[in-house]
């Protein structure tokens, strides 16, 4: 075995960089992930920039116009391993709420000069562009689930990253159910556990940021959903948020919107 | 009167309810925390109390299938709130707990094993419910041939103040499973609250010190029956029942009625009637690894039969549909439990029913099940 650190390239599409300030932030463990990893290119944190191939490649943002859905190829080409960090680059995050809607018809509404811009019609995620080797969700994601993936990654196992729902995480932390208690629309016990359910530990639903379980009652749930709704087309806007463009949460908005037809 | 007298063990004595402030006041000093119900952020937990006035006075919960509310009505008695998700659960088998660290020394691996640690807990109002799924844990964590050290060091330091139920809520069936209105397991001290009284019966020794030198009156022949005739009339207001005649043979004979598959249509597998259930007892072990791999620590945490990932193991999983993992749930509570440990793993307190989203009653469950066999 050589002592080559393993080198890591974080890049960014189109996103907030939201994603990226979360692995910033992580003050306490940023010297040792410097420390496990060579960072090779990451323009959020330093000019420096080395070309690939690349062990790791992160990829944060959804894809939005031409030039990134070519750009995503050849940093695929150049990664090992891909992961696609946060919603927009699991689900194409909140911009992809174009692809419900005329994006020209909005590009019109808002630039003098509309015929400058070169965007696609739609904000996809990356798996839809090329092969990715593992998705984390979330809107910011979780810090401890990025250092668990890179935990993994250099230590050779499999991630440990719950498929239950937020329900069990509010549970955990003796955080008292909204929607029961108070009758809070929530898609909590539809939602991906990992953000530690910070939204009902402060008084509000979960609006599902870190995408759809892979075992729920997307039915079931929205029954209740419709019953508690405090606005005409609450549940709709529910699933079609962040996480909106998730197969599953967009199929449940589109038959919510087809059966109120 | 002599201050240092107390009450016989088996004895009740009446007390003016000023005075459960110097007998919290007593616990206090002898190193207890005091933990019962409490309005916080306009709902109901168990958390510190150092005061009467800390009891949810003049509340009540409306308790329904997948509905909770928490209202003030003004009453001037302080335990009338028939409990709400969190159960006394969280205290003795906390939903998160360190169990090992391991770090590699020179190329071997050593560990340490945190010695479990707990505070000396008072509980102050735990239901006859809730005393009886107290015992039911101990059945699990505490047997003859294993004890579970986490589980035990909070559990045998735990005073048990008890409390009769005269007002139970909507989703109520503790009198079915034989566990209340009235409190029929071991408590240090028994509460009966009566519009201008405490009566508390004393059950221990411990309880029977902490009453001591406190001003009491041996509980007088009028107050007793006053007591009797409210834990009659709770008895008749339980808000449902169960029949538990048939069980655990109605659901063990029965795990292939389609049944099961019209609870699947409705359940969300989102855990809620598991982790707010005072006798769930499943946890999962989870491993932090340091990112140069020379450090690991092992967490417990709370689990749930619900969750996809309890019952995958090489081959996929066992139980891959929701209504495998409601069956699995339900037939553990009210059949296999009882194979197992000699009791149901249900006291009828009714938290799966009020906690459930989508409003799934087990009560109206079994119910359906035995009209559809029949």
């Amino acid at each position: 075995m050589t002592h080559h650190k393993p080198t890591l390239a974080v890049y960014k599409f189109s996103s907030c960089d939201g994603c990226q300030l979360s692995i910033l932030n992580m003050e306490d463990e940023l010297l040792d992930i410097a420390g496990a990893l060579d960072i090779a290119y990451f323009l959020e944190a330093t000019r420096a920039e080395r070309p690939g191939p690349y062990d790791i490649a992160i990829v944060e943002g959804s894809i939005t116009t031409p030039h990134e859905a070519e750009r995503i190829k050849e940093i695929r080409r150049q990664s090992k391993v891909l992961i696609a960090l946060g919603t927009c680059a699991t689900a194409g995050g909140i911009q992809s709420l174009r692809n419900f809607t005329d994006a020209k018809a909005y590009a019109q509404t808002v630039y003098d000069h509309p015929e400058f811009l070169h965007y696609l019609d739609t904000a996809t995620p990356i798996a839809e562009h090329v092969p990715v080797d593992m998705e984390l969700w979330g809107c910011p994601v979780n810090k401890g689930q990025v250092l668990e993936v890179i935990s993994a990654l250099l230590n050779n196992r499999r991630p440990n990253l719950p498929a239950y729902s937020v329900c069990l995480e509010c549970k955990r932390r003796g955080t008292i159910c909204v929607l029961v208690d108070k009758g809070i629309p929530c898609i909590g016990p539809a939602t991906q556990a990992g953000c530690g359910a910070i939204c009902p530990a402060n008084g509000r639903g979960c609006y599902g940021c870190f995408g759809p379980t892979r075992s729920t009652n997307l039915d079931s749930l929205t029954n209740i959903l419709t019953k508690l709704e405090r606005t005409p087309g609450e549940t709709v806007r529910l699933f079609r948020g962040i996480s909106g463009y998730a197969p599953t949460f967009r199929e449940t908005a589109d038959m919510l919107l087809k059966e109120a037809k | 009167m002599p201050s240092d007298r107390s009450p016989e063990i088996g004895s009740t004595v009446s007390i003016q309810k000023h005075i459960f402030n110097a007998l919290l006041e007593k616990l206090k000093t002898q190193g207890y925390e005091v933990v019962g119900p409490h309005v916080e952020n306009e709902t109901l937990v168990y958390a510190p109390i150092q005061k009467l006035e800390d009891l949810p006075r003049g509340y009540v919960t409306e308790q329904e299938a997948g509905s909770f509310r928490l209202v003030y009505t003004g009453h001037t008695r302080y335990f009338d709130v028939i409990p709400g998700a969190q159960s006394w659960k969280q205290f003795l088998f906390p939903s998160h707990a360190n169990l090992f660290n391991l770090k590699k020394v020179n190329g071997a691996w050593e560990m340490e094993t945190p010695k479990p640690t707990a505070p000396a807990y008072a509980f102050i109002g735990v239901r006859g419910c809730e005393l009886a799924a107290i015992q039911i844990q101990d059945n699990a964590f505490l047997r003859s041939d294993f004890t579970d050290p986490i589980y035990r060091v909070a559990r045998e330091k735990a005073f048990i103040l008890a409390v009769n139920c005269m007002h139970p809520a909507g989703t109520c069936f503790c009198a079915s499973m034989g566990t209340g209105p009235r409190v029929e397991g071991d408590a240090d001290l028994t509460l009966t609250e009566l519009e201008d009284v405490f009566l508390l019966n004393v059950g221990s020794e411990l309880g029977r010190n902490i009453l001591a030198g406190l001003p009491y009156e041996s509980a007088s022949a009028f107050v007793l029956n006053a007591a009797n005739r409210g834990l009659e009339r709770a008895t008749l207001q339980m808000g449902r029942s169960m029949d538990t005649s048939d069980l655990p043979d109605l659901i063990l004979n029965n795990l292939d009625h389609p049944h099961w598959r019209a609870i699947g249509e409705r359940c969300l597998s989102c855990a809620n009637c598991t982790q707010v259930c005072p006798t769930c007892f499943c946890w999962d072990a989870t491993d932090t690894l340091s990112l140069d791999g020379n450090q690991t620590r092992r967490e417990r945490v709370w689990d749930s039969c619900f969750n996809p990932g309890y019952s995958y193991q090489a081959g996929g999983n066992t139980r891959p549909t929701i209504h495998s993992r409601y069956r699995q749930w339900m037939s553990h509570k009210l059949g296999t439990w009882k194979v197992q440990y000699g009791t149901f793993g249900c006291t009828g307190c009714g938290r799966c029913i009020t906690w459930c989203p989508a409003a799934i009653d087990i009560t109206v469950e079994v119910a359906d099940l035995r009209k559809e066999i029949r």
